[in-house]
């Protein structure tokens, strides 16, 4: 199921097939498991070279083809460290296994810096053992290992987590690979909120509705999603325990209420309602009740998220004729304008260290993802050669961005790292996918 | 987000369908076209009956144009290009809905706004809710009641159209007045 193709540039992937990287030994990895899922089925394409990419060799885990045909531990493992753009997958026979004493030479051979292998055994339980060792080839020590064991059902959370225990080894930061994320689909004239791991895959339908679903946001504490529903003819923002599935609707004013964004402390809700006219951000208590009106302007003001510190909110406000992003504080005060170049700058998304603003902004016909780095050097920067890109949103780690865009005439989901050179694209096979949204570390 | 998905012609047919299914607009009353039988046991008895030979099949033709509520003049209200402005050639379909809600407090209009499928969704939602709003406010400054309107946005989650056209753009800049 995980049918990894490589290129040197996004643009031949995209035009032709695939195309080999000038660099180093890149081989296709063919997986031999397909999964046959019903619908929404992601493949992961990736693409782009980074300035310093890791190699890092994966070898089979022993019996995982016999053990755990429906899917393959280290092919997710190398899938996800490959999408991060710090790595980069080397080619990996032989069998090896958590207890072996691999031959550092002939690794090195291979350009491997990294080693890991490792082994799944069906235990008498029904669950499965998983066990990984981690090499530094370079140096030719091991660095660490892990064993578990798991259900069935947490098989891919658990090859997650260990591309996660690498990363982190590796690069001394927090992976993102077993996070989840969710994205509305819409297909069928049906919709759903769905909710997936971080790479696409694992898809839950969240919700199942005639009408449109739009605006998901996550709690902080990945538990809830609020969102905006038409399923009584106008917008109405809900809050949902992904769990139990339990929902209330929290705004339903006079006219629209959309565009839910929750404060860092996952207490508040900011929102926009027309109940006072036009289109205004008020903050609700996460429960709902009466709303505090926040901005109040002539103009349309809406799409809030907080600064990572909770205490301002960026918005897109076009009262200064054309949508661009402003900052406000949560207490109330004065409005400062953040985005200057350009004449529709709109759907701010915070980095989780608060120094980055990633947003779409109109260039001619098309909507681009852009950066903004919010220390006030520099220029804005166009992340992606797309042209109806929306929605970004920033991994906890903040290091990736998930967005919508638009190839091949479907909607689709990409990930890239900020400074725009490796994408991977999660591509539907069947329904048109939008509005993606990266939830929190925790599960 | 552009979209091709759908041959023109069948995409007017669902459009026309799923309009048709959203308004509660109750063309019924205004709608059926009474058929008066006559009988002509004596001559010069009824109009009809002296109009060359009419006889059995006489027709009285109804007039909607006098006093119906919309159904000539229909529910959509169009807006040009990122423009919120109500445009004078609505002002009589306005007119007509406004007269209905005066005469009967009992009824309620929702504005739907809606945007073509360029933009960001909560941009336009905001758009489209503009677009309504400009349609509520014209129909409370004719007399109706602040109870008897709501306005709400669709943004370009509901296009009546489908297509990357100005064509299709066009149909899908509006406002649809709907009684509830």
């Amino acid at each position: 199921m995980h049918n990894i193709r490589r290129s040197a540039s996004s643009s031949a992937a995209r035009s032709a097939g695939f195309v080999r990287a000038a660099f180093g030994s890149l081989l296709v990895v063919a997986a031999a498991f397909f999964c046959a899922k019903a619908s929404a089925q992601f493949r992961v394409e990736i693409s782009g070279v980074g300035a310093t990419q890791l190699p890092i060799a994966i070898t089979k885990f022993r019996d995982e083809e016999r053990a755990t045909p429906s899917l393959s531990v280290s092919a997710i493992v190398r899938a996800d460290l490959e999408r991060s753009g710090v790595f980069k997958g080397v080619d990996a026979p032989g069998a090896l296994d958590e207890n072996s004493q691999p031959v550092m030479t002939e690794w090195r051979g291979r350009a491997a810096d990294a080693l890991v292998a490792g082994s799944i055994t069906r235990l008498a339980d029904g669950r499965f053992d998983i066990r990984f060792k981690l090499w530094d080839v370079v140096k030719g020590t091991p660095l660490g290992g892990q064993s578990t064991a798991v259900e069935a059902g947490d098989l891919r959370l658990a090859a997650h987590r260990i591309a996660d225990y690498i990363y982190e080894k590796l690069t001394g930061e927090k992976g993102v690979f077993s996070t989840r994320i969710a994205y509305v689909t819409k297909g069928g004239g049906r919709y759903t909120l769905r909710v997936a791991d971080a790479d696409g895959e694992g898809g839950q339908v969240a919700l199942n509705s005639a009408e449109p679903i739009i605006s998901p946001a996550w709690s902080p504490d990945g538990k809830s999603l609020a969102y905006v529903s038409f399923e009584s003819q106008k917008a109405v923002v809900y809050t949902q325990d992904t769990a139990s599935g339990a929902r209330r609707p929290i705004a339903n004013f006079r006219g629209s209420n959309s565009a839910p964004a929750w404060s860092p402390d996952g207490q508040t809700l900011a929102v926009t309602l027309s109940r006072d006219g036009g289109s205004q951000l008020y903050l609700l208590g996460r429960e709902g009740g009466t709303p505090r009106r926040l901005t109040t302007s002539n103009a349309i003001d809406t799409e809030p998220t907080f600064s990572p510190d909770g205490r301002s909110i960026y918005f897109v406000s076009d009262r200064g004729g054309g949508p661009q992003v402003y900052r406000i504080p949560t207490a109330g005060g004065n409005v400062e304008r953040v985005t200057f170049g350009g004449s529709y700058n709109i759907s701010p998304a915070i980095s989780p260290d608060g120094r980055t603003l990633a947003y779409i902004s109109r260039q001619g016909n098309a909507f681009k993802l852009y950066t903004l780095d919010l220390g006030g050097n520099g220029q804005p920067q166009a992340l992606t050669d797309t042209s109806d890109d929306e929605s970004p949103s920033f991994a906890p780690n903040g290091k990736l961005i998930i967005y919508a865009s638009r190839a091949q005439g479907r909607d689709v989901l990409m990930t890239t790292t900020l400074d725009g050179k490796i994408k991977a694209r999660l591509v539907s096979t069947t329904a048109d996918v939008r509005e993606p949204v990266w939830g929190p570390y925790g599960r | 987000m552009m979209k091709k998905t759908m041959h023109v012609g069948v995409t007017a047919l669902v459009a026309a369908f799923v309009l048709a299914g959203c308004s509660s607009v109750p063309l019924d009353d205004k709608s059926k076209v009474p058929v008066e039988t006559r009988n002509t046991t004596g001559l010069g008895t009824g109009a009809g009956a002296s109009a060359g030979g009419a006889g059995q099949s006489g027709v009285t033709p109804v007039d909607l144009t006098k006093g119906g509520a919309n159904a000539n003049l229909g529910k959509v209200v169009y807006f040009d290009f990122d423009s919120y402005v109500l445009k004078d050639e609505y002002r009589p379909l306005v007119d007509s809905f406004a007269k209905s809600l005066t005469a009967d407090r009992k009824k309620k209009v929702v504005v739907e706004g809606h945007t073509d499928d360029r933009g960001g969704r909560e941009y336009n939602l905001a758009l489209g809710q503009k677009r309504a709003e400009s349609v509520t406010k014209a129909l409370a400054l004719l007399g109706a009641a602040d109870s008897q309107i709501e306005a709400v946005s669709f943004g370009k989650e509901r296009p009546a159209v489908q297509g990357s056209d100005e064509a299709a753009w066009a149909k899908n800049r509006r406002a649809e007045l709907v009684y509830r």
